[in-house]
């Protein structure tokens, strides 16, 4: 099984950013595992500019902002794998995941940098009735079939939903040259920032219906309509305000939820209002070691704070993995020893572990494994119970093995 | 004297501002918090203008469009004839961030650049 210091979950902006800066805090061993062909995420279907107002002082477009900090990670030659799934991680971090060179293998890391991501709330979620044609699509896979693969997914729009992704694909369908006919909001008001409504929305003349929502689809094959009505403060269709729209696309907006299946599976424990893990003031959640930044921790809108919150995870992931500790294990006729962990960060130059033998030996040595590498054997004429042993590890031995884990003392007899 | 109420886009704040506009010129300025509000202000009360951000065709790259966008902002009025002339346009890979996809975008003065780097195939 091949061995890293810091394994991270995703290769968008909250997994860069967390790469470059465990790695400008010391770390050596860092792999990105990224599911796309490419680095940086969703921002690479997000071509519109406002990125990067905080981080950049400037505006940047999704895929321009994402190169910034791809370009980062290659100067400190950061090890990334593309087309890579991530299938399983166990509690002890022992990382499972699959693609096409490699076929399924595991990673061991010491640390882990959960960076998934979210997801888009489907049709599914919305109780909506009527048929299920063709036509209706999430926002954001209508933006990576128009931005990333050129099609157009229809002519005659309508969004649910006032998110930002749907506010934004109302004026990118526009440009397209699709008629956006309405943006119905459920809320009485928009899920969206307020710049893009007005850059979005009130530019092109595209209606805002607050307090409105689908209640039904027509069309078998494809979508031929909907109808929309206001709700009232419960949220429930009020009778007789029912209007038909002619449409064949139904964007839906209607919420991002983290993606956090991996998370659950390793057992970390999820805040029922953000959907994302619990975290403390290093980002790291119940789980020594595992850490979270991003939209699966919960989900933004604007990516420099993503950024941001993935420096800080990048920055405590590098910390737990130099602060980690090397356990000290009792081995065959050694009863303790004291310390039981030693954090190679804190220790001074030289210190001295004492421990007690079970019984009287003669003739025996005092062996000291580093794993499995025996690195001290030491002669002893006798040994007891009565008399205390003792030897000497230094932090230059201890930082000279990479993957040091666990050390034993045992006596061996001659 | 005239009040048009505005939402400032140039950040998330989305402040709502008043300008006070007498003809043609605009007066004053109030409900900003920095200077870039006031400043979108009169230029959206005097010359509206917007970057333009889309995608176009590549032809023997990894991927099938590049986005582009116009260099600076241009005349609000001209952003449909802008997306429009850009219909039919293909590039041929490798593209370069920065490369100018198309030079004085409908006749604003202002140059259509890629915003990502598409390799060739």
């Amino acid at each position: 099984m091949e061995n890293y210091d810091i394994v991270i979950i995703g290769g968008g902006p909250a997994g860069l950013a967390a790469a470059v800066s465990a790695r400008e805090n010391g770390v050596e061993r860092i792999v990105i595992l990224e599911r796309d062909r490419e680095l940086g995420g969703i921002l690479n279907q997000c071509i519109h500019n406002g990125f990067g107002l905080h981080t950049f002082k400037e505006e940047l477009t999704g895929p321009e902002y994402a190169a910034r900090f791809i370009s980062q990670a290659a100067d400190l030659g950061i090890e990334y794998r593309l087309n890579t799934m991530v299938t399983d991680i166990s509690p002890k971090k022992t990382v499972t995941a699959v693609n096409c060179e490699e076929g399924l293998f595991e990673i061991q890391a010491k640390a882990v940098i959960l960076a998934m991501g979210c997801r888009e709330r489907p049709r599914g979620a919305l109780n909506i009735p009527g048929y299920r044609p063709a036509g209706i699509f999430s926002a954001g896979t209508a933006q990576r079939l128009v931005n990333i693969e050129g099609y157009l997914p229809g002519r005659e729009v309508v969004i649910l939903g006032s998110g930002d992704i749907g506010l934004i694909m109302a004026r990118r369908m526009t440009l397209e040259g699709a008629k956006v006919k309405v943006v119905a909001e459920l809320m009485p008001y928009s899920g969206g920032l307020k710049r893009n409504i007005v850059q979005c929305l009130d530019d092109y003349g595209i209606p805002l219906k607050l307090s409105h929502t689908v209640v039904d689809i027509k069309g078998k094959e494809r979508l031929e309509g909907v109808t929309l009505a206001e709700v009232d403060e419960k949220g429930k269709p009020i009778p007789g305000t029912q209007e038909f729209y002619s449409c064949d696309t139904l964007l839906l907006s209607v919420g991002l939820i983290p993606e956090n299946e991996l998370s659950i599976g390793m057992g970390v424990e999820l805040n029922p209002v953000t959907s994302g893990p619990r975290v403390n003031e290093s980002l790291e959640t119940n789980i020594e070691g595992v850490f979270a930044c991003g939209n699966v921790l919960h989900v933004h809108d604007l990516v420099d704070f993503v950024s941001e919150e993935a420096k800080t995870a990048g920055k405590n992931a590098a910390r737990y993995v130099q602060e980690r500790s090397i356990i000290l294990i009792p081995g065959e006729g050694v009863r303790y020893t004291v310390p039981e962990k030693i954090c190679v960060k804190r220790m001074e130059e030289r210190l001295t572990v004492r421990f007690r033998v079970g019984k009287v030996y003669k003739n025996c040595y005092v062996s000291v494994y580093f794993g499995k590498e025996r690195v001290i054997h030491r002669k002893k004429a006798v040994a007891a119970p009565g008399e205390m042993e003792e030897i000497a590890l230094t932090k230059e031995q201890l930082m000279s093995g990479p993957n040091l884990e666990t050390i034993t003392i045992k006596i061996e007899e001659a | 004297m005239e009040e048009k109420n505005l939402i400032c886009i140039n950040c998330p704040l989305g402040c709502m501002l008043t300008a006070a506009v007498e003809g043609e010129a605009v007066v004053s300025v109030t409900g900003n918090t920095c200077k870039r509000g006031e400043d979108y202000a009169r230029k959206e009360m005097t010359n509206p203008t917007r970057i333009v951000t889309s995608t176009v065709r590549v032809s023997e790259g990894y991927e099938k469009m590049v986005p582009v966008k116009t260099r600076e902002d241009i005349p609000k009025g001209k952003v449909l004839e802008c997306v429009r002339a850009l219909k039919d346009v293909e590039v041929k890979a490798p593209v370069h961030m920065g490369d100018v996809i198309a030079e004085n975008i409908a006749g604003t003065g202002v140059d259509l650049i890629a915003a990502k780097e598409v390799r060739k195939i």
